[in-house]
């Protein structure tokens, strides 16, 4: 019995899958290092594609795939890259899954498909996807990274999703498709859909409130000057 | 006045911080300074101090602005009658009265919404408030076409104090025009109420008598050049005197340049960026008059005078009361001369040559107004390299 218990205490305590450290991965860029707000990565992408929430939500998943698959094969391949050509052996991973992710929504969601066009190609120049890889899969192990990429993902989707919701309802009196204002009679009383809640550069005010309103209540991210 | 002050002073431990209505403090300080000059002096720095603060400042432009607004008003009348009756009414007190029951609403909603948001601004900042709206709010409804929908007016007004000012921190701080920035609002969130030829008269719910088309000068230009507008009778002259269809202050020439002579005889704008504006505008129709017919004969709206550009659409009153906003406009003197004269060129350049900008005075003011911190900056340097090259020699 003793010789027994002193082996399992020379072992290393064994790190839970959701341990405190792990949960940080996750909950941490969903506010405190938010990819979209606070390190203002992948904007371009979050600009185009906002106009219907269901576009931002099937990017929002096809970012999710990429980088949690990016960062689990990055992570596992990590001992073996040269340092030399790491950036090109990451772009064939993202490359090749986003590929997947394109072929797939070209042969299910076809509509969808053609509305995000070249902006499911540019996943691969995805700035969040690539710092990731270089920031956190080069140096960390499979399922922290897995973590990771899921986290930074879901911070991405939220922000997509938000900016989204305001730029369907307000640009086009629509919610995932379904027509809201319509019905309520609004347009026969002299409502007019904003059409400048389509154009992209609503995109970035709309983040930038969202930013606003963010700071306000999350005082650590404001700078000390 | 003793009494007024007296009534003040009662009061105002209440408003101190720690008092019992700090939270109200932003009402006692806009009333207060309303009524009397602040008693506050520096104690570093300048020391020279004039009477007139920025409350004054913006009742001058208040009181430049008056000849465009009531002639504004008259004119809705004026091309109300023409519109509905076909008659060519020039009674001074009915045009008036149907113009003022026209455009006091949406005068009012600007300020109500315009202030109403100021002060919750300033009431969460514990400061009194800042008097640029005073101005924003008189201008916003007076670029504004007669049939916009006050809630229109309202989202624009919002959406131009807090994007356009309070989110840079406030009045003094903001990089582009606030009345500007509601204007180009609703222009880009909703083009057909902001052009075509539907929304510049108020028909009051009477059909237009037969042949009537509500166009305005710039609508027409792009048709059928200068001919089109003559002949719908916006001659020069009557472009210059201001009874055409347009937004609602900008179509006097007179009563603009009757605020102009006021602005640049209080020194509150710069007579360089008119002077200026309004040469780059010439020169831009002049040269497009010369080349126009040769090279694009197609497109009439080159061939205007450029005379007649310059008293058409908003051109004469963005040059005089929006170019010249000292915050956003260029702060060097040489840079003055440089953005007078690109928002005049560019502004007829927008007009003329995209036919979906009809108007391009907008767009060449908010261009310009980015622009300004970097021709300042370039006119900084340059006067400090003349100054380090007289230094050389005596180095040497």
């Amino acid at each position: 019995m003793s010789t027994e218990t002193a082996e399992i205490q020379l072992k290393k305590p064994k790190e839970g899958l959701f341990s405190k450290k792990n949960r940080k991965l996750i909950t941490d860029p969903l506010d405190d290092s938010n990819p979209v707000t606070v390190q203002v990565l992948g904007i371009c992408a979050a600009l185009a594609i906002t106009v219907q929430v269901e576009q931002a939500v099937v990017m929002s998943m096809s970012v999710l795939f990429v980088l949690m698959g990016g960062n689990f094969i990055i992570s596992l391949l990590r001992n073996v890259i040269p340092n030399r050509i790491r950036i090109i052996v990451q772009l064939v991973v993202v490359a090749a899954l986003v590929i997947i992710v394109n072929e797939v929504l070209k042969a299910y969601l076809p509509d969808v498909s053609t509305k995000l066009s070249v902006f499911v190609g540019l996943i691969i120049t995805n700035c969040i996807i690539m710092g990731r890889l270089e920031a956190f899969a080069l140096g960390n192990k499979p399922w922290p990274s897995v973590l990771d990429g899921f986290g930074n993902s879901m911070g991405y989707a939220w922000i997509l999703i938000i900016v989204s919701v305001f730029r369907e309802f307000f640009g086009s009196g629509t919610l995932y498709g379904f027509k809201i204002l319509e019905p309520l009679g609004l347009y026969e009383i002299g409502y007019m859909n904003n059409n400048m809640m389509i154009l992209p550069p609503m995109a970035l005010i709309t983040v930038g409130i969202i930013i606003w309103v963010q700071r306000a209540r999350n005082t650590k991210l404001i700078e000390a000057n | 006045m003793k009494f007024i002050e007296n009534f003040f002073q009662k009061y105002r431990n209440d408003f101190e911080e720690g008092g019992k209505n700090y939270k109200w403090r932003t009402f006692y300080e806009t009333f207060f300074t309303f009524a009397f000059t602040p008693d506050i002096t520096t104690t570093k720095g300048s020391h020279i101090r004039d009477s007139i603060d920025l409350k004054r400042t913006m009742f001058f432009v208040v009181i430049a602005l008056i000849p465009a607004t009531l002639f504004g008003m008259w004119n809705l009348g004026y091309q109300h009658h023409l519109a509905v009756d076909g008659v060519d009414d020039l009674n001074i007190w009915g045009n008036f009265w149907i113009g003022f029951l026209q455009s006091m609403p949406m005068i009012l909603v600007a300020y109500i919404v315009g202030l109403g948001i100021e002060f919750l601004f300033a009431m969460k900042h514990h400061h009194g408030i800042h008097e640029g709206f005073l101005v924003s709010g008189l201008l916003i409804p007076l670029i504004m076409p007669v049939n916009t929908p006050l809630w229109m007016v309202a989202v624009a007004t919002a959406f131009a104090v807090i994007i356009g000012k309070e989110v840079f921190g406030g009045t003094g701080m903001n990089i582009v025009n606030i009345a500007i920035t509601a204007r180009a609002f609703l222009f880009f969130a909703y083009p057909t109420m902001m052009s075509g030829n539907k929304v510049w008269i108020d028909l009051a719910g009477k059909a237009p008598v037969d042949g009537y088309t509500g166009e305005t000068a710039l609508g027409l230009a792009v048709q059928g050049g200068a001919e089109a507008v003559n002949n719908a009778g916006m001659t020069l002259m009557s472009s210059f005197w201001g009874n055409i269809p347009g937004s609602i202050g900008e179509t006097s020439t007179v009563a603009i340049l009757i605020g102009a002579l006021i602005l640049i005889y209080t020194g509150i704008a710069s007579w360089k960026i008119m002077l200026s504006g309004i040469v780059g505008g010439a020169l831009m129709g002049m040269i497009f008059n010369w080349l126009g017919p040769q090279y694009f004969p197609d497109n009439l709206y080159l061939q205007v005078d450029w005379f007649h550009h310059l008293v058409l659409g908003g051109f004469m009153f963005g040059i005089v009361f929006m170019a010249t906003d000292p915050v956003t406009a260029s702060q060097t003197e040489k840079g003055k001369w440089i953005y007078g004269f690109f928002i005049g060129l560019l502004a007829i350049l927008i007009r003329t040559v995209n036919p979906a900008y009809p108007e391009g005075m907008m767009m060449a003011i908010l261009f310009m107004n980015i622009m300004a911190p970097l021709i300042d900056h370039y006119v900084v340097q340059g006067n400090i390299k003349k100054r380090m090259k007289r230094l050389k020699p005596v180095k040497a």
